[in-house]
C-alpha cells in the first residue's frame, strides 16, 4: 500500500516547478461534500493548477464546484485542444496535464490527443463525465464506453463506481500518470456519483499491488555495461525522451563528457544534450542527420538511454546498427527486445542509470581521445554533410530560412512547439535546443493539429517563457479554433505557421515516390488564400501578420516578439517546392539515406 | 512454435479481463484457450492462458501483460512441472444398437454420463488435450451432435504455490 508521493503530486522532470505543487494538508476528519466536490477537493489536493475542459450534461455536476475552485479551469473551444493543452502544460512544465469532457462525444473528442499523450508518454489525466449508473449500457443521450475505447491508448482507466473512491482513485490516476512510464490515464464518472453526497478526507491511501515500476537499475547489469563500454571502439550514447522525462540531462552530459563518447538525441529528445555541444551528432532517423545515422549503422555499441528503437530511427529494422551490440536501458521493461535485441538489458530510471553508469565507468574512462579515430570519421561526416538547404531559385521564401531565423531571433530560452510534417522536420533540425523542455511536438503519434493548443499548454505552463509554435498550414486549420481561447484567456502564443499552401510532407512523398502526381494535397491556402490566415487571426482576436518576402522576416519575427498582450499569428508564405532533406525512405535501410535528392553520401569503409 | 500456457494472477475487478484478453489481439498474439476463475483468496482471479508463439514474442506477451496495472503476477508453467487439464461435454448419438459400445468407450477414458435421451448420450471428461483429443476421435465415428470445452487450466506439481508473494498479499 502506498501513499501519494512528492512525484505523484508534482513529477521531478522539472524541479523549479515541483515547490509549486505543495503537498496539501492533511483532512483527517470526514468533510460532507458530494461526489462533484471530493472530486474538486481532491484535484486540489493533489495540487492542480490548472485544468482545461468543456463542461457538458454528464460532467456539469463537476463544474459547480469547480466554479469556486482556486484550480484554473480554461474553457477551450474543442475537447482536442484540452487534451493537447494538457500534454504541452504537462510537456512544457513536467507535472501532470489534466483534461476534462463530458460523456460521449465530449469524451470522444479526447480520443486523439489521449493516444498522443500514449505515445510520447505524457503524465496525463483526463476527467470525463458519464451517464448515470442506471443508464450505462442502454445507449443513453451522450453515453459512450470510453473506458472500452481508451483500454489501448492509456496507462490504466477507471470507471468510478461510487463517490466514496473518487479521491483514492484520482490520487491514483496521477500516481500511475506521473511515475513509472509516465502515460494518460482516464478516469470516468457517471453523473450520479458525482451528484451523490459523500463525505472527504485526505490522504487517501493508494491501492495498485500490481504496479511496482522498477527506477534503480541492476548492479550486475551497469557493470556488464561498463565493461562493454570500456571495450568499445565505435560507441554512441542513443539518447531518447526517457532521458527528458527522468531530468536526466546533467548526468547525461557528465557522462558524456567523462567518456567522450558521441551523442546522438532522437526527436524526442531534442534539448536532452545542448545542440551546441562538440559531442552532439544531431538527430537520428527518416530525417536525421547524416553523421548521426551513420555513427548508428557503424557504432560497435550503442548506448541506448531511455529511447525504443522505433521505425522512425531504425529504418529497415534487420539492416540497422548491423555491428552494434546494445545496452538498453528503459524504464519501461516491455520496451527492452521489443524491436532490437539487447545484450545488456537495463531495467530503471534513466537519472538513476546514467549516474551509476558515471560510477561505473569513472575508472576506465579515457575522454575523446580514446575514441581518436572514430571522432576523426564523425567529424569527417560532419564537415561533410552538414544540415542545409537550397535557397528556391523561383524566388519564393524558404521555408527553412524562416524557421532558422525564428531559432535564432528567439533564441534557446523559448519553448518551439510544432506540429506534424516538414515544418516539424526542419524546427527540428533548423532550431538550435539547448536546454530540457524547449522542444515539444507529436512524435510518436503524429498528430497534426498538435501545434497550436499545445502552445497554448505550455505558455500556461510557464507564463514567462516565450512559446511560439512552427505550425503548417495544413496542422493550423485543424485546431486553430484555441485561438480564441488564447485572446480570451490571455494566453500570448506566437504561431508561425509556415505556410507553403499544401499538405508539404505528403507532396514531398507525392513527388519523389508517387511521379509528382499531387493526389489531394494543394489547400488553396496559396492560390486563393482561403482561409485568408490574418484575417483568421484577427477574427480569433489575435494579431495577425504576414510575411512574404526574404527581407521581411527578420523584421516580423521581431515584430511579433514586441507583442505581449495578445497572441501573435504569423502567415509566413512560402514556397512549395522545398523537401525535408537528409532523408531516410520509409522501409528503407539507413544504409540507404540519402543527403539530397539523387545524392547519397559516399562513405568510404576505411574511413570508418 | 510452441505452446505455453501462462497462469496470470488479476486482480479480481470488473473489466479485467477485457484488459487482458484485448491486450493480445491489438499486439496480435493468438490464444489458443483462456479459462478465468476466482483464487482462494477472493480478490485474486487467475487467468490460464495458453499461447501459440516463439520464445521472444512470448516473451513480448509477458512483458506487456504485466504492464497492466491489474495484473499482480505472471507465471509460465512448464507441462513437465505441472498437472493441465480440460473438460468435455460431448452429446453422441447412441441409439439402441450403439449404446453398449459407447458406453465402453466412455469407461476405458473414465468419463462419465451425466445424460440420456433415447437416442444419445451426453458424456463428461476431464484430462489433458491429448486424452479429450483421442477420446473425441473414438466417438467421432458414432456421431458427434454437440460438444462444449473449457479453456486449459493448470496448476504446478509439489508443495509449492505461485499464489504467494508480496503482491498477493497486497491486494
Amino acid at each position: 500500500m502506498t501513499r501519494p508521493t512528492p512525484e505523484t503530486l508534482a513529477h521531478r522532470a522539472n524541479p523549479a516547478t515541483v515547490a509549486a505543487a505543495n503537498p496539501a494538508p492533511a483532512v483527517a476528519s470526514p468533510v460532507p461534500t458530494s461526489g462533484a466536490g471530493a472530486l474538486v477537493r481532491s484535484l486540489e489536493a493533489l495540487g492542480v493548477e490548472v485544468v482545461f475542459g468543456i463542461p457538458g450534461g454528464a460532467i456539469l455536476p463537476a463544474y459547480d464546484p469547480l466554479y469556486d475552485s482556486k484550480v484554473r479551469h480554461i474553457l477551450v473551444r474543442h475537447e482536442q485542444g484540452a487534451g493537447h493543452a494538457a500534454t504541452g502544460y504537462a510537456q512544457a512544465t513536467g507535472r501532470v496535464g489534466v483534461c476534462i469532457a463530458t460523456s460521449g462525444p465530449g469524451a470522444t473528442n479526447l480520443v486523439t490527443p489521449i493516444a498522443d499523450a500514449y505515445m510520447d508518454s505524457v503524465p496525463m489525466v483526463a476527467i470525463t463525465g458519464q451517464v448515470a449508473r442506471p443508464s450505462i449500457g442502454t445507449d443513453a443521450f451522450q453515453e459512450a464506453d470510453i473506458q472500452g475505447i481508451t483500454l489501448p491508448i492509456t496507462k490504466h482507466n477507471f470507471l468510478v463506481q461510487t463517490p466514496e473512491e473518487l479521491p483514492r482513485i484520482l490520487a491514483e490516476a496521477f500516481h500511475l500518470a506521473a511515475t513509472g512510464r509516465p502515460g494518460p490515464v482516464l478516469v470516468d464518472i457517471p453523473k450520479d456519483v458525482l451528484q451523490l453526497p459523500t463525505t472527504f478526507t485526505w490522504p487517501p491511501v493508494l491501492d495498485l499491488p500490481g504496479y511496482r515500476p522498477t527506477l534503480h537499475p541492476h548492479g550486475k547489469q551497469i557493470r556488464e555495461a561498463a565493461r562493454l563500454i570500456a571495450a568499445a571502439k565505435r560507441p554512441v550514447l542513443y539518447v531518447g525522451g526517457g532521458v527528458l522525462k527522468a531530468g536526466a540531462t546533467d548526468g547525461l552530459r557528465k557522462l558524456a563528457e567523462l567518456t567522450g563518447i558521441p551523442v546522438v538525441t532522437t526527436l524526442m529528445a531534442l534539448g536532452a544534450f545542448p545542440d551546441s555541444h562538440p559531442q552532439h551528432l544531431g538527430m537520428p532517423g527518416m530525417h536525421g542527420t547524416v553523421p548521426a545515422v551513420y555513427a548508428l549503422q557503424k557504432s560497435d555499441l550503442l548506448i541506448t538511454l531511455g529511447a525504443r528503437f522505433d521505425d522512425r530511427v531504425t529504418g529497415k529494422l534487420d539492416s540497422f546498427a548491423p555491428d552494434a551490440k546494445v545496452v538498453h536501458a528503459d524504464i519501461d521493461p516491455a520496451e527492452i527486445g521489443k524491436n532490437r535485441h539487447a545484450d545488456v538489458p537495463i531495467v530503471g530510471d534513466a537519472r538513476h542509470v546514467i549516474d551509476e553508469l558515471i560510477a561505473a565507468v569513472t575508472t576506465s574512462a579515457g575522454g575523446i581521445a580514446q575514441y581518436e579515430s572514430w571522432w576523426a570519421a564523425l567529424n569527417e561526416l560532419r564537415e561533410r554533410y552538414p544540415l542545409g538547404y537550397d535557397e528556391p531559385t523561383d524566388g519564393t521564401l524558404a521555408p527553412q530560412y524562416v524557421i532558422e531565423r525564428i531559432g535564432e531571433l528567439v533564441g534557446p530560452e523559448a519553448i518551439y512547439v510544432a506540429g506534424v510534417g516538414q515544418h516539424q522536420m526542419w524546427a527540428s533540425q533548423f532550431i538550435k535546443y539547448e536546454q530540457p523542455g524547449t522542444w515539444l511536438n507529436s512524435g510518436g503519434a503524429g498528430t497534426m493539429g498538435y501545434a497550436v493548443p499545445a502552445a497554448m499548454g505550455a505558455k500556461v505552463g510557464r507564463p514567462d517563457t516565450a512559446v511560439w509554435a512552427i505550425d503548417g498550414d495544413g496542422c493550423f486549420q485543424m485546431t486553430n479554433q484555441e485561438l480564441a481561447t488564447c485572446a480570451l484567456e490571455g494566453i500570448p502564443v506566437k504561431i508561425a505557421v509556415i505556410n507553403n499552401g499544401n499538405l508539404g510532407m505528403v507532396r514531398q512523398w507525392q513527388t519523389l515516390f508517387y511521379d509528382g502526381r499531387y493526389s489531394n494535397t494543394e489547400l488553396g491556402t496559396h492560390k486563393h488564400r482561403i482561409p485568408d490566415f490574418v484575417k483568421l487571426a484577427e477574427a480569433l482576436g489575435c494579431i495577425g501578420l504576414r510575411c512574404e518576402s526574404k527581407d521581411d522576416v527578420d523584421k516580423i519575427i521581431k515584430q511579433a516578439m514586441e507583442i505581449n498582450d495578445a497572441p501573435v499569428v504569423i502567415d509566413f508564405t512560402v514556397g512549395k517546392d522545398a523537401m525535408v532533406w537528409p532523408m531516410v525512405a520509409a522501409g528503407t535501410s539507413n544504409d540507404e539515406i540519402m543527403f539530397a535528392r539523387d545524392v547519397r553520401p559516399s562513405f568510404e569503409e576505411d574511413d570508418l | 512454435m510452441n505452446k505455453h500456457t501462462l497462469s496470470v494472477l488479476v486482480e479480481n475487478k470488473p473489466g479485467v479481463l477485457a484488459r487482458v484478453s484485448g491486450l493480445f489481439s491489438r499486439r496480435s498474439f493468438n490464444i489458443d484457450s483462456l479459462a478465468v476463475g476466482e483464487t482462494e483468496n477472493p480478490d485474486v482471479s487467475r487467468i490460464t492462458i495458453v499461447v501459440n508463439a516463439d520464445s521472444s514474442p512470448l516473451e513480448q506477451v509477458t512483458k506487456q501483460l504485466n504492464k497492466l496495472v491489474n495484473v499482480l503476477k505472471i507465471v509460465e508453467l512448464d507441462p513437465q512441472q505441472s498437472v493441465q487439464r480440460e473438460l468435455l461435454l460431448v452429446k453422441v448419438r447412441a441409439d439402441r444398437a450403439q449404446r453398449s459400445q459407447v458406453l465402453e468407450t466412455v469407461e476405458l477414458f473414465r468419463a462419465k454420463v451425466i445424460d440420456v435421451a433415447p437416442d444419445t448420450l451426453t458424456i463428461e471428461a476431464t484430462g489433458n488435450p491429448d486424452k479429450l483429443d483421442a477420446l473425441l476421435r473414438d466417438l467421432e465415428p458414432y456421431g458427434i451432435k454437440e460438444m462444449v470445452q473449457s479453456g486449459l487450466v493448470a496448476i504446478g506439481r509439489g508443495s509449492r504455490s505461485i499464489t504467494t508473494g508480496p503482491a498477493l498479499r497486497a491486494a
